[in-house]
């Protein structure tokens, strides 16, 4: 890609998320409620306290792919000023993948913290 | 992860793209909103809030192509659009399209019926299960050529070599089918009862061979082919086990072979009977006649090699079980080929030529089409620079210039199609006599496959050059410059590939050449006969009125009386074997008297059963002594006349006077009377032979079937018809076949050179064709971009010859570097020619000379036309018109 957004002029200081972990992110997020496309981006920030910040470029992405993975679904709803918008919902399949995903993770960052632990 | 699920939505998003995008668009519009809102919310004001969502998400744009260019139909869609491009660009240059689809529908048409041609015959293996274990197993002659086998030896091996897992020999069968319809006479073989087990095919309906149907005076029984049995016998099952009548007698129909069944050995064959010859027989018998094809399937592990050794081991241990005649000794083992390499050598040289050919002209047929590529990339300059100023990078030009390319080809592929179609029924129609598998070429699978593989290669060897020169260079240059003044380094290149086709039909060219003068050269060997006004057939009596020797003897001279009396007939004979008709009778021969004790005097010669007036008729010269005549039906020894060759092998001073026995050893001793010239057997170019000529009564049987010679007094062909039916007039259930003049089956005796010479002439004329087209295309090109210059020449004073002589002497020079080249690669592609070559040097200076002045011609006159249209340039209008 190489391109770079303009950075943005937030108070906290933020990072993108970490690579690869964009579709367990959104797959958790989803897994409480279907969303749209900026509440996900939205509650990403809040719950990480403004630590990760998706860009809609990668979000979107991402949830084309999931959707084409078969994890999520999209539908198309009508919202408050005869606006659409498209939201997503995890799916039976969706719901094993954050399973595993999320298992994995925590397998990988507890291990990740141990070590760093045992520096002290 | 699902790929079909992927599949769909890619597919969904290509085919209702519109659609698609203005979700995504409304999606992205409705994430920025919201981005903005929430921002507003948290205390920025309308306007602000709208900057700030901008800058912290990007611009809406910018989202959109990120998110669509994550499918893999993104890439798709740039195909369809280089797709559409490409299709647009061939349709707005119609002339150019026409000219490239048609010179490459011809390249890969060609390539394309050859290969199809080439594939069943010389690469894939013949049809059978684990084909390479089956072998054909010859007799050597004292010549050291092929020789076929004997019935004596044939037991012996199949009872004490062990490499053989099944071992079969055939022989000729051509029985006359007689019932409801018209007789009819069938090729076949007659096989003894391993010879499917040795092919690994086995009949689709009923059963095959069994050791039980191959005894002497066993049950009568044949198999038939898919063909015949759905032709004569309406494809009924119940056929089988039921009799039908076969030279009047009844066979019971032991089983039906499968349709794909491919029979290399006699590939008309279409009906198969046990051999049935005697299990315990003297040394006059048939048994030991050389005339069994024997072939042999290996047992695992065995080799061709262990195979031969073993063979040779056996014959040099004779054993009292298996008693031998001299001159069936095996003595210097027998030859173990495989069956495919029996098959397919004798036409392996004329094919691969043909396929150098082949290869030759499709070069050709890529380079002029680059070189139209190139002069249509001229004008093109203009628009790819167009094209890079407004974003388009370097890559993205030559895939599009690419996809061009491979979609002409692509169109010239199926066009070529239909060149192929065409190609393969000429190939098979001109294929020379012997070649196998026939039934097995025609455009497949594989052969589409072929075409498509040729075709994309094409395209995208022809489009690399001129993409490459496309997407090079300084396009700025190009854009500023009017596409009509630009003179650029593509002319060099365009030179160059001029040099080449010139180069590339010189080979073509001589190739065809030394073909030619081989062809001619073959024609020129003398036969050994007078082949001119001579009508020959073959007469194959049938049933069992004609069973009986006299009674067919006195059929043959009521034939011989009738034919004589036809006007334009001048004389009439029969021979048990005609040069040149194919086939071969040999037997061995063992001297009489001679102080040799040993048996190295003794060998085979070839048998003529002939009538007394053949050898006259056939104006075979007499050298020594006297032809046959009617006083030698009776008297003994049976008089005999034999060809020079064999006079020296019988006797260094005088063969006059010779005893010696041939054939059966209860046939009474001949005695040399004559000697006459050689004669071609087998071929205009055979070595000659051992030739023993006797009277057809005073053979052990009289044949069967005899070859009827006639000579006319004017054109042979003409007598066909009254011919035919004089001799139905006298039995009209004798079938008469191979009906052909003399001078036809001399033609047609050298069929693989002139096969190769004919594709080849047509592949020259074609690589001249091209060639012309070529340079003039370069020359003219040249002319247009240099009108400028050439009107200031003439303003100057240059004179109309001296311009003329100019382009003209520009093309000449590029034809003699092309010439230079082309000789070159002419003295290396000759190299495979070699073994079709025939008293000509592969490096003749008579063909190259030829060659290259034809191919001057050619361009002289491809140049002219530029040439003269320069001289003609007015200065004022020239310079006037920038």
């Amino acid at each position: 890609m190489g391109h770079r957004f303009p950075e943005p002029s937030m108070p906290e200081s933020t990072t993108d998320v970490i690579p690869g972990t964009l579709d367990l992110l959104i797959l958790k997020t989803l897994s409480l409620q279907p969303l749209h496309g900026f509440g996900i981006a939205r509650r990403v920030e809040q719950v990480s306290r403004g630590v990760f910040k998706v860009n809609p470029g990668s979000l979107l992405t991402a949830l084309q792919r999931l959707e084409r993975a078969g994890w999520v679904d999209a539908e198309w709803r009508q919202t408050e000023n005869a606006r659409r918008a498209r939201y997503y919902s995890l799916t039976r399949a969706g719901r094993k993948q954050l399973d595993a995903e999320a298992a994995d993770w925590m397998r990988r960052s507890g291990a990740v913290l141990r070590l760093l632990k045992s520096e002290e | 992860m699902s790929l079909w699920r992927e599949a769909a939505h890619g597919l969904r998003v290509l085919l209702r793209r519109h659609t698609a995008d203005s979700d995504l668009n409304e999606e992205v519009e409705d994430y920025l909103a919201r981005s903005a809102a929430d921002l507003k919310s948290r205390g920025y004001d309308t306007g602000d809030a709208h900057r700030a969502a901008r800058a912290q998400d990007g611009n809406s744009l910018y989202i959109t192509e990120h998110v669509r260019s994550a499918g893999w139909e993104n890439r798709a869609d740039t195909l369809i659009t280089d797709l559409r491009v490409a299709g647009r660009r061939l349709r707005r240059d119609v002339g150019f399209t026409v000219v490239s689809v048609l010179t490459l529908a011809l390249g890969i048409g060609a390539s394309t019926a050859i290969f199809s041609a080439l594939d069943p015959i010389l690469l894939r293996p013949l049809p059978y299960p684990a084909a390479d274990r089956v072998v054909m197993v010859s007799d050597v002659d004292n010549a050291g050529g092929p020789l076929d086998v004997t019935y004596g030896n044939f037991v012996e091996l199949r009872a004490r070599v062990r490499a053989f897992d099944k071992l079969a020999v055939s022989n000729a069968w051509q029985p006359t089918v007689t019932g409801a319809s018209e007789p009819q006479r069938l090729v076949g073989q007659a096989v003894s009862a391993q010879y499917f087990d040795v092919l690994g095919v086995h009949p689709v309906v009923g059963r095959s061979f069994v050791a039980a149907d191959d005894q002497p005076n066993g049950p009568r029984e044949v198999i038939l082919s898919d063909g015949l049995w759905r032709r004569r016998f309406g494809a009924d099952r119940s056929i089988v086990g039921r009799a039908v009548t076969l030279d009047g007698l009844p066979y019971v129909v032991l089983g039906i072979m499968p349709p794909s069944f491919d029979n290399v050995l006699v590939p008309d064959a279409e009906i198969w009977s046990p051999l049935q010859y005697e299990t315990s027989f003297g040394p006059d018998s048939r048994e030991w006649g050389h005339h069994l094809k024997m072939v042999g399937r290996l047992r695992p592990g065995a080799t061709r090699q262990t195979a031969a050794r073993e063979i040779l081991r056996v014959a040099h241990t004779p054993v009292a079980e298996f008693a031998r005649v001299p001159w069936s000794q095996m003595k210097q083992g027998l030859t173990v080929h495989s069956l495919q390499d029996d098959v397919v050598g004798p036409v392996r040289p004329a094919l691969l030529a043909v396929a150098g050919g082949v290869l030759l002209l499709l070069l050709m047929v890529m380079v002029n089409v680059t070189n139209l590529l190139l002069a249509r990339g001229a004008q093109r300059r203009g628009e790819l620079a167009m094209r890079a100023a407004l974003g388009a990078g370097r890559m993205r030009i030559v895939r599009q210039l690419l996809t061009e390319t491979v979609m002409l080809a692509l169109i010239g592929g199926a066009f070529g199609l239909l060149v192929a179609e065409a190609g393969v029924h000429a190939l098979v129609a001109l294929s020379p006599a012997g070649v196998p598998r026939l039934s097995a070429v025609g455009l497949d699978g594989r052969a589409f496959a072929f075409a498509i593989g040729v075709s994309t290669l094409v395209g995208l060897v022809v489009g690399l050059v001129p993409a490459l020169q496309g997407a090079r260079g300084d396009l700025r240059a190009s854009l500023h410059e009017s596409t009509r003044r630009a003179v650029g380094g593509h002319q060099g290149a365009r030179r160059a590939l001029v040099v080449t086709e010139m180069a590339l039909s010189l080979m073509l060219l001589t190739c065809a050449g030394l073909l030619l003068r081989s062809v001619h050269t073959v024609f020129a060997v003398p036969p050994g006969f007078d082949p001119t006004n001579v009508l020959t057939m073959q007469i194959q009596t049938a049933g069992p009125r004609l069973a009986d020797d006299s009674t067919r003897a006195h059929y043959f001279e009521n034939v011989l009386d009738a034919v004589r009396q036809l006007p334009g007939v001048q004389d009439a004979a029969f021979t048990s074997l005609l040069p040149l008709a194919g086939g071969m009778d040999s037997y061995g021969v063992h001297l009489v008297g001679s102080q040799s004790a040993n048996d190295t005097q003794d060998g085979a010669a070839t048998r003529y059963a002939v009538t007394a007036d053949y050898l006259r008729l056939m104006r075979i010269p007499l050298l020594r002594g006297r032809l046959l005549d009617r006083g030698d039906a009776t008297g003994q020894p049976v008089a005999a006349v034999v060809s020079e060759t064999f006079a020296k092998e019988l006797s260094a001073s005088n063969p006059i006077g010779q005893r010696f026995q041939f054939g059966p050893a209860s046939a009474s001793e001949s005695v040399v009377v004559g000697v006459v010239g050689n004669v071609k057997q087998q071929s205009l170019l055979s070595t000659d032979m051992n030739a023993v000529y006797l009277l057809d009564t005073r053979w052990a049987w009289l044949d069967r079937a005899l070859w009827l010679v006639i000579r006319t007094s004017g054109n042979p062909s003409a007598l066909s018809a009254p011919v035919k039916n004089a001799i139905w007039a006298i039995d009209r259930n004798q079938p008469i076949v191979h009906l052909s003049t003399m001078q036809d089956l001399v033609t047609r005796s050298e069929s693989d050179r002139r096969f190769a010479l004919i594709i080849f002439e047509a592949f020259a004329i074609a690589a001249l064709a091209l060639a012309a087209v070529g340079i003039y295309g370069v020359l003219s090109g040249g002319v247009t971009e240099r009108m400028r210059e050439l009107g200031v020449r003439s303003a100057l004073g240059a004179s109309g010859g001296e311009i003329l002589r100019l382009i003209l002497g520009q093309g000449m020079m590029l034809s003699c570097i092309g010439v230079v080249l082309g000789l070159v690669g002419a003295s290396f592609a000759s190299r495979a020619l070699a073994s079709l070559l025939f008293g000509v040097s592969r490096l003749d200076p008579v063909t190259y000379a030829g060659g290259v002045a034809l191919l001057l011609v050619i361009a002289a006159a491809a140049c002219w036309f530029p040439a003269r249209r320069a001289a003609r340039v007015d200065p004022a209008i020239t310079l006037r018109s920038d």
